[in-house]
């Protein structure tokens, strides 16, 4: 328990993480670092993404599954590691620390 | 056939008149515009001569014969007391015989019944007139008249009464029910529900069996009860852990982007213009907060896990002893380690298992060994000595897993400067030691303090090396505080085989070659670096490096190359310097001296199995990661000439006897 903790904490205060959400399976923002709205909008729309992304992969092969879903883009790198009961997301800015 | 007789015979006798007509047509042509009559005969008519057809042609007659009537009829006659032939055949046919209804008023029948009618009408009228006089003088008569006459009449004053019932009016009746309530439930099916569906089903089945089996056990009851809870939050969920850890790697590796490609794809290119010597570039710097004031006692990689390297911290410095941390760092997450485990002593020494490379074995400096599950859930040791298993008195500077496993536990040994080796096997539920060595002081012949030195018992062990050569998997080194190096078997305890004499302070860490088996190296205090080979007493090659060797490793990819770690200046102002040397390339000099670290002493070691990096660790508690440049890792050098049946292997055996050649060759010249 402390331990999903500590490295929750520790993601937090890496470089670059703007904000960590957990949703759970229903779509429901468990935790979230980011201001309500976006917690909102992040929850919701990338459980569907999850949901769709899953979807084609267990559709390719049933016995295959998700495990990890990264989606670069030019501001944010955003990483989902969903999971049956939950869908993990953290937002990053890969290149904050390389700037300076 | 009598129409076809008739036939002609009616054109016989129409033949006949014409001349007749004709005759009359003349006689009367003149009166009428008559048309000629031309009588033409046909071809097929019979010429039938006048007397012919004078002639009287008997008629034909249709007698009335029943074809199937029975002609033989045979009666018996009573009368003349014999069967008789009836001769009368009753010949009529009756086909179709239907009554009519109808008669003409003028037959007989029609009389008759015309007859019959006035009767009754008669009859009737007589009937009415006498009851009319019979009524009004004679009515009994009448009673006994109308029975004869009228039979129908009911004599008991019969009144017929009928009663029509009201009849059943039918009447329909009918409402209709609100519709009950539906709803349309729709959705897509895809191949993979399908398959969760099935799986989850023969999940639940196979539950469902386990939980037959264990009913009755309530421990196992709790267990589980325990378990769902726990798993009910899924933010503390196993699969939370698994994909959080993942998540920090991945945080990790972005933000260290450029770290991480130095590491994989940097090579230092101006090592191309610069002929035998080479750089190391610093990567990583591991350091956690619990380690932080403690100096790195030991660095060891994982076997397996070429990315997963563990490191103990504790002190050297005597006066200074805290409790000692074990992390495991991972390169895949450099800001944090991956496993810590805190132990009461200062760490000393740890090795993995090279089988099992979860199982870490540690030692020390309060002389306890323990052995770790990196995987337990617990942060406790699976095994720890004890007192009464007769653990050691004094740090233990090294362990080593054992390869040779015929006595079927895990064991290994260890080393003390209590002057013991030992042996500890992983049994069930305990550790259990065996000693191996005891390191008997040799006091050098001559001097008076022989006697004294025995009395003091034996040489403090600092740290030992097994042979890994299957041949002679039996022989190990032993560096002792006095500065010899023994050589010693695990077969013949208790004494030395060889005892080699050179490092005057002491040894620190003693190193078999890995390819060649009759190559070691150690590290001493004397400041000096020694090649030995252990056929032979004294050391083949010396390197001063003006300054106390911590540690000494060979590389993992040439049998010439090493790398030994030494602290410059004095005090504060001390920097670690690892240097490496590619006796191949050099043999008088280093090929690298680096400073890695500034104000900190490099304690230890060690290179990496599979990747071009080594690790140093110094006494702040922190671990460097170095990039070896491309010169301080030739491996073998293939020419056109080199012959292409000699393996790698062969190469680097070659190379280190060359090296030799060269060395026996300028000693004696």
């Amino acid at each position: 328990m402390s331990e999903v903790e500590e490295t929750l904490n520790r993601i937090k205060t890496h470089k670059g993480v703007s904000g960590i959400v957990i949703v759970n399976s229903d779509g429901v923002p468990m935790r979230s670092t980011l201001d309500s709205k976006q917690t909102l909008q992040y929850s919701a729309l990338i459980s569907q993404l999850a949901a769709k992304a899953r979807s084609v992969v267990r559709e390719l092969d049933p016995q295959n599954d998700l495990t990890f879903l990264r989606i670069r883009s030019k501001k944010h790198e955003i990483m989902v590691a969903p999971d049956r009961e939950y869908i993990l997301i953290v937002i990053q800015d890969p290149n904050a620390d390389q700037g300076s | 056939m009598p129409p076809k007789n008739a036939a002609p015979k009616n054109a016989a006798q129409r033949q006949t008149p014409p001349p007749e007509g004709g005759d009359a047509a003349e006689e009367l042509g003149d009166d009428y515009d008559m048309p000629v009559i031309v009588k033409v005969r046909p071809d097929d008519q019979l010429n039938i001569s006048p007397e012919d057809l004078e002639k009287e042609v008997p008629p034909r007659v249709l007698y009335p014969l029943n074809p199937r009537a029975a002609h033989n009829t045979t009666q018996y006659s009573f009368k003349e007391k014999c069967f008789k032939v009836d001769e009368q055949v009753d010949q009529v046919v009756m086909h179709f015989a239907m009554d009519g209804l109808i008669l003409l008023k003028e037959s007989p029948e029609a009389m008759d019944q015309i007859e019959v009618f006035e009767k009754k009408e008669a009859e009737q009228n007589e009937k009415e007139e006498a009851e009319a006089i019979d009524e009004d003088f004679d009515p009994p008569e009448n009673e006994k008249e109308i029975p004869v006459k009228n039979p129908l009449r009911n004599q008991f004053n019969f009144s017929e009464r009928a009663a029509q019932s009201k009849n059943a009016i039918l009447r329909e009746r009918s409402w209709t029910t609100e519709p009950p309530p539906t709803t349309r439930n729709y959705g897509t099916v895809t191949q993979w529900e399908i398959f969760d569906q099935y799986m989850a089903e023969i999940e639940a089945a196979k539950e469902k069996e386990k939980d037959d089996k264990k009913s009755g056990k309530s421990a196992y009851d709790d267990m589980s009860e325990k378990k769902k809870k726990s798993d009910s939050d899924p933010t503390y969920s196993e699969n939370m852990k698994l994909s959080i850890k993942i998540m920090e790697r991945m945080v990790n590796q972005n933000a260290e982007n450029e770290v991480y490609h130095d590491f994989k794809y940097w090579e230092d290119r101006s090592d191309e213009f610069r002929d035998g010597e080479g750089t190391l570039l610093p990567l990583w710097r591991f350091s956690s907060e619990k380690a932080k004031k403690k100096q790195v006692t030991c660095i060891k990689w994982n076997p397996h896990y070429s990315d997963l390297c563990a490191v103990g911290f504790g002190s050297y410095d005597f006066m200074r002893q805290g409790t000692g941390v074990i992390c495991c760092y991972s390169l895949k997450n450099t800001r944090f380690p991956e496993y810590v485990f805190n132990t009461d002593a200062g760490v000393c020494s740890l090795d993995w298992h090279p089988a099992h490379p979860a199982v870490l074995a540690v030692g020390l400096y309060d002389g306890t060994v323990l052995v770790y599950d990196v995987r337990a859930r617990t942060k406790k040791p699976i095994y720890q000595s004890t007192v009464r298993t007769n653990k050691h008195t004094d740090p233990v500077w090294e362990v080593r897993w054992n390869n040779d496993e015929s006595t079927g536990a895990l064991n290994f040994y260890s080393i003390s400067s209590d002057g013991r080796v030992s042996n500890w096997f992983l049994l069930k539920n305990k550790l259990e030691s065996e000693e191996v060595m005891e390191l008997k002081l040799m006091g050098s012949p001559g001097t008076g303090e022989e006697d004294e030195t025995s009395l003091a018992g034996l040489a403090g062990g600092l740290c030992f090396d097994f042979h890994s050569h299957s041949d002679h998997s039996h022989l190990f080194l032993v560096g002792t505080e006095e500065g010899r190096i023994h050589k010693c078997s695990k077969a013949f305890s208790g004494q030395y085989l060889e005892t080699y004499e050179g490092h005057t302070m002491a040894v620190y860490s003693v190193r078999w070659n890995p390819f060649h088996e009759k190559i070691f190296i150690s590290a001493s205090a004397d400041w000096t670096v020694k090649l030995w080979n252990h056929e032979n007493r004294f050391a083949i090659l010396s390197f001063d490096l003006s300054q106390a060797i911590g540690d000494v490793a060979w590389a993992p990819y040439s049998s010439t190359t090493f790398a030994a770690i030494t602290s410059d200046g004095a005090g504060g102002s001390t920097s670690g310097v690892v240097h490496v040397y590619d006796l191949s390339v050099n043999r008088n000099d280093h090929i690298c001296a680096q400073k890695v670290v500034k104000r900190a002493k490099l304690t230890h070691v060690a290179f990496s199995k599979s990747e071009p990096i080594i690790i140093v660790g110094d006494d702040r508690g922190g671990v460097n990661t170095l990039k070896l440049s491309p010169n301080l890792r030739i491996d073998v050098v293939r020419t056109d000439e080199t012959d292409q049946n000699l393996t790698d292997m062969d190469m680097q055996l070659q190379k280190m006897e060359h090296l030799l050649e060269m060395v026996t060759e300028t000693k004696t010249t």
